[in-house]
């Protein structure tokens, strides 16, 4: 198969050996979960049980609320414990809704709805409502709601659903894992997503440095037609959904607009897995493979852990900390995000914790640009990072625009190469947030004009069809008198 | 724990500054140190009053402008800088051409302009180029080679008084190759008969000629830049597009009039080419940051190599050239800015097409 270039992109080390070979393991049920009403982009969900209740395994405890949402469900059996405010896990540490569950050592499930027989034969609306209901959200890390990107079908016309198993961060290794030990769920799950999209080809894009994986994945694939495994080059971000998209198929997504545009929809193979179960079983999102990794972890792992588990009991599954980490990072080294508390949980969106020691961080004081050109080089979106952060340094945000800060996605290539340490997808972030913050403003701004407009016509016609009346009135009055001169020209 | 107030990534190549500019020394020590043997004690005491005047003027100025001298002078910039400025002088000129050097070099090209990075012309070439500028004929008194410990070479003591004292000796004096071609040129000797007077070929290309003190070895400086290539220094987009478009023209013009012009060949291997288009023409803070950028600096840089040669008052061009692009360089780099993903040169969002690109 041939793939098509793809500009920029780094080798970072990739140190995945920590974990590569380690099999997931199962965590043992925690003394409490600790369940967040948002796991997920879109609105939260709406708890349904209060503090007392007792729950099964399964149960959903939230329910969505809106279009883009997802309910939350009871990751084992046990007792409400209490709804409450707890520290998320996000670089703020801003504590977030959540229900904290005494689990009961039982693990019991609840009543699950059916699975779906032949879902290959069943509506495709069937399993919208089923992954929806089944609170499955992208897995790879985003968490966007993945029962509306299964919808996509009905919208548009699409042809390909591209299962994203190339894992290009550093370090993380659950989805390696997932793929060789459960190539079969991931098949069938990524089927049963292309029959709910209508796309008639499958392919599986995972990068060159899991072998084991295309070739388990590739048996796999084999029974069925239209599955295919592809190798892809190893090339951060690969990953990215846009880039990997144009590695396979040699199409540019455009600007604002979606892969779906182009008739791809990309999922991670992590989130087939869970459609498979959900379908087949009916068994909602309640756990997931996670990544712990790092050299201040004393024994990296690959952990199938219930949601909800706080990372800091994940961390003393793991023999806790070897050596001080310097910085602890949800997701991946290159794109995940600090954490500020170990109380966070585990939601449906961590792909990996990582204890870094400032060795592997190996963050060095920021010096001079040396105008050395390897940003512009390697940014796989095409910007000049160099030029960007000169003029977000001077607080040009509107010539930072100009140059297409916002359709940076943040991958860190830019930082990770530049000799100077110039932390340049910090100055991106700001730029982004700052002028996300100018926008709204401008549309608050825009809005009360609009209304104020708005009110000052009401007016003006209220006082017309006052003054109208007044003169109907008059007019009823004295309907005999001709109108005066006088008369005319105040008409008029 | 503290919250955490940077963003990703959270792991970082090992690069540096400091390792950039010590790697682009180390592919020069060989080059360099052939020269020292060639030209002897005089060229290494004008060497180490260079470097050493760039340093101490380096830390004078970061002290003015109240930053960290110790750190900054570790990133080994002023070094290089003073390295190349001495490369770039005759190697028997007296010890304040280097030092005056250094200051225009570091303290005028540099430091006016704000430090490392800031700084719009390659400061070595300034030093050189205004040095050349005002003292002309010092700048030009080139010496035939006289090898370290060589019959006739001047011993410790000599070159003191060379460097130190002023002493030119007359009789060791000789013309570079394309200053006796240009000379010989405007006595309307033809480049076809004066050519057989320059060195050959091969001591051309092996660097057994007269020149400035680091520029003759183009087998050296070619290993060197061939080095920092593989280390990822420095990409082949510079170099060979300054060698190649100085070549073809060179070759066009002299196919066409071999009386007055010379070959390719012998533009690429005389004067500062080599050193040029690996060393100096591919210095960061002062060449475009794309690498389509460096391609239009490169031929820029070869095109007016060969003009000012054949056609300015002055018998080299690599250092005017390259002054000169230099100063072109902050509108190459607005106009070469890569296409933005799904986006098209204008910066409108493409077009939706199923088409391949």
């Amino acid at each position: 198969m041939k793939l098509y270039p793809v500009r920029g992109g780094i080798h970072p080390e990739y140190r995945k050996e920590q974990t590569s070979e380690k099999a997931i393991v199962l965590m043992p049920m925690p003394a409490a979960l600790y369940i967040p009403l948002q796991q997920h982009i879109g609105a939260p969900a709406e708890v349904l049980v209060k503090e007392g209740d007792l729950v099964k395994k399964g149960q959903m405890i939230a329910r969505s609320q809106g279009v883009i949402s997802s309910p939350q469900h009871a990751p084992t059996s046990g007792r409400i414990a209490a709804i409450t405010e707890v520290a998320a896990p996000h670089p703020s540490g801003l504590p977030q809704t959540t229900i904290i569950i005494e689990p009961d050592g039982k693990d019991e499930w609840a009543v699950l709805p059916e699975p779906i027989a032949d879902p290959f034969a069943a509506d495709p609306h069937l399993i919208h409502e089923r992954v929806a209901q089944s609170g499955i959200v992208g897995m790879g890390g985003a968490a966007f709601p993945s029962a509306v990107k299964l919808n996509l079908g009905t919208q548009k016309k699409l042809d390909t659903l591209l299962l994203n198993g190339a894992e290009c961060e550093p370090y993380l290794t659950c989805d390696d894992r997932v793929m060789r030990e459960y190539a079969d769920e991931v098949i069938d799950g990524a089927r049963i997503m292309a029959h709910a999209l209508g796309t008639p080809r499958v392919v599986i894009g995972i990068e060159l440095n899991k072998p084991e994986a295309i070739t388990i994945m590739s048996k796999a694939a084999s029974a069925f037609a239209g599955v295919e495994v592809i190798g892809v080059p190893v090339q951060y971000p690969m990953g990215s959904e846009r880039h990997l998209v144009q590695a396979i198929t040699g199409l540019e997504t455009p600007a604002r607009k979606l892969t779906a545009d182009l008739g791809i929809v990309v999922h991670n193979v992590a989130t087939a897995r869970a459609v498979h179960h959900s379908v087949r079983f009916g068994r909602p999102l309640v756990s997931r493979v996670v990544t712990v990794s790092g050299r201040a972890i004393r024994e990296p792992n690959n952990i199938l852990t219930p949601i909800g588990t706080r990372i800091t009991d994940l961390i003393e599954f793991c023999g806790g900390f070897a050596t001080r980490p310097e910085s602890i990072v949800n997701g991946g080294p290159m794109m995940g995000q600090p954490l500020a508390s170990l109380e966070a949980p585990v939601v449906k969106g961590t792909s990996g914790i990582l204890a870094l020691t400032t060795e592997e961080i190996n963050d060095q004081p920021t010096s001079s640009c040396i105008r050395c050109g390897s940003c512009v080089t390697i940014c796989p979106c095409g910007l000049s990072p160099v030029e960007m952060a000169a003029f977000i340094r001077k607080d040009n945000l509107e010539g930072a625009a100009k140059l297409g800060v916002r359709d940076c996605f943040s991958c860190g290539s830019c930082s990770y190469v530049c000799p100077s340490h110039i932390p340049l997808v910090h100055y991106f972030n700001y730029a982004k947030g700052m002028l996300s913050d100018l926008e709204r403003e401008l549309r608050k701004n825009d809005r009360v004009k609009t209304l104020v407009e708005v009110r000052t016509i009401r007016i003006e016609k209220a006082a017309e069809a006052k003054k109208a009346a007044l003169a109907a009135k008059k007019t009823a009055a004295a309907p005999a008198a001709t109108p005066t001169v006088d008369e005319e020209k105040t008409n008029a | 724990m503290t919250i955490p107030t940077s963003s990703g990534p959270f792991t970082h190549a090992s690069t540096s500054v400091q390792k950039t500019m010590f790697m682009v020394l180390l592919a020069l020590l060989p080059a360099t140190a052939f020269n020292m043997y060639l030209f002897g004690w005089p060229a290494i005491f004008l060497f180490a009053v260079t470097i050493g005047s760039c340093v101490i003027i380096e830390a004078g100025c970061l002290m003015l402008a109240g930053r960290p001298v110790k750190v900054t002078l570790a990133d080994n910039s002023a070094v290089l800088t003073g390295w190349l400025l001495a490369a770039s002088l005759p190697p028997w000129a007296p010890w304040w051409i280097g030092l005056l050097g250094a200051i225009f070099a570091i303290a005028m090209a540099k430091h006016a302009f704000g430090g490392i990075g800031q700084n719009v012309f390659n400061p070595a070439m300034v030093g050189r180029t205004v040095l050349l500028i005002s003292f002309p004929v010092v700048m030009t008194a080139w010496v035939a080679p006289h090898p370290l410990f060589s019959v006739g070479a001047p011993g410790f003591a000599d070159a003191i008084a060379i460097t130190f004292g002023g002493h030119m000796p007359d009789a060791m004096s000789s013309a570079s190759a394309l200053g006796h071609i240009k000379t010989e040129l405007s006595r309307g000797i033809p480049a076809t008969q004066s050519i057989t007077q320059v060195p050959d070929m091969m001591d051309m290309a092996l660097g057994y000629r007269a020149g400035s003190m680091g520029e003759t070895s183009i087998l050296l400086i070619l290993a060197g830049g061939l080095f920092l290539m593989a280390k990822r220094i420095i990409s082949w987009h510079i170099p060979v597009t300054v060698i190649g478009s100085l070549f073809l023209i060179a070759e066009i013009f002299h196919t066409a009039d071999p009386v007055h012009f010379t070959s390719g060949t012998f533009h690429l291997l005389s004067g500062a080419t080599f050193l040029g288009a690996f060393f100096i023409a591919t210095d960061y803070v002062t060449s475009p940051v794309s690498k389509k950028g460096q391609l239009i600096f490169g031929v820029g840089c070869g095109l007016l190599i060969w003009l000012i040669r054949n056609f300015a008052g002055y018998p080299e061009g690599v250092a005017f050239a390259i002054l000169l692009m230099n100063a072109l360089t902050p509108i190459i780099d607005r106009y070469t800015r890569p296409r933005v993903f799904g986006r098209d040169r204008k910066g409108e969002p493409l077009a939706l097409s199923k088409e391949k690109p």
